[in-house]
């Protein structure tokens, strides 16, 4: 399955600013706090962790090495 | 959809004023939409109107001459942009793009002139908001004009590369930039900066380090 944004919903307060940002529509809110949509294939644009303003949806990124 | 007194109520612009003062300058904003990806402002344009984010995230960025982006600020709801073309006079100092769909709220540069004649008790405030924003950029400029955010980057890539059979930790950009000692904003850059020199490359989640010698030189770039 695509890797997806990793949400601490302890954080999220609901304000929606990251749904409203993400272009491939791969956020929504239910009860108030963020949902990733895991059929979405997300490009890790990072949009979502630079709007949220309290850190709650992040974009962890992986580092190897691969030269060529 | 008329303009929220509610919203006024919350921009620090206006804090300080009663309903009665908010009502008067309620009939100077003009609502603006924008869909996402569209420019609101187009640097070094003549600017005519100050804006207050409603809903959404409008981000505002400087050009390079090859084409670069460099993200100044990010505009959340109750929070302004443009407010220093509309007081000094001069053209947008940088461009403004919509995230997503964005709703704003709008005041003319002439019907802020009177605004703040008949409340300047607002005067206070303003000051209060660009000193912010001047802070910012001031912390901003120090990173990008001097290369060691680049070389600090490198050694925090360096220094978190994953195993063949483990994974590394993962890092965002936004703990790399707690790293660092920088903003994000910075890091985005940096981050951009290392792929065009060929040591990196972006793919989806991942950061490869195509050419390991080559990011250790940068690394080690007494800065
Ligand atoms: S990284 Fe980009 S595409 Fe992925 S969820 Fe966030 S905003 Fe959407
Ligand atoms: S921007 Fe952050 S706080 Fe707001 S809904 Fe998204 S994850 Fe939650």
């Amino acid at each position: 399955m695509a890797e997806m944004p990793i949400t601490d919903i302890r954080k999220c307060d609901g304000c929606g600013l990251c749904v409203g940002v993400c272009h491939l529509n791969a956020l929504t809110i239910v009860n108030k706090i963020v949902i990733i949509i895991e059929t979405v294939e997300c490009d890790w644009c990072t949009d979502c962790e630079a709007v949220c303003p309290t850190g709650a949806i992040s974009c962890p990124f992986e580092i190897i090495i691969q030269e060529h | 959809m008329a303009v929220q007194l509610e919203f006024l109520k919350r921009i620090l612009y206006f804090s300080d004023l009663g309903l009665a003062e908010l009502e008067s300058i309620k009939e100077l904003v003009f609502e603006k939409t924008a869909e996402r990806a569209e420019m609101i402002l187009l640097e070094g344009e003549s600017a005519d109107n100050l804006y207050f984010v409603a809903s959404g995230v409008v981000k505002v960025f400087k050009t390079s001459t090859e084409g670069r982006e460099q993200i100044l600020n990010i505009v959340r709801p109750d929070e302004s942009f443009n407010d220093v073309s509309i007081f000094d006079g001069g053209p947008n100092p940088a461009g403004a793009r919509a995230m997503g769909p964005v709703l704003l709220y709008g005041i003319k540069k002439n019907d802020m002139e009177v605004i703040l004649r008949n409340h300047p008790q607002i005067a206070l405030n303003v000051i209060k908001v660009l000193a912010k924003r001047v802070r910012h950029l001031v912390s901003l400029v120090e990173d990008l004009s001097f290369k060691h955010v680049i070389n600090r980057v490198a050694r925090i890539l360096f220094e978190h590369i994953g195993g063949e059979m483990s994974r590394g930790p993962r890092l965002t950009q936004q703990e790399m930039a707690a790293m660092a000692g920088t903003a994000r904003e910075v890091v985005g850059r940096s981050l951009k900066a290392l792929e065009e020199e060929g040591a990196i490359k972006l793919d989806r989640h991942r950061i490869i380090i195509r050419d390991k010698e080559a990011l250790r030189k940068i690394m080690e770039v007494s800065s």
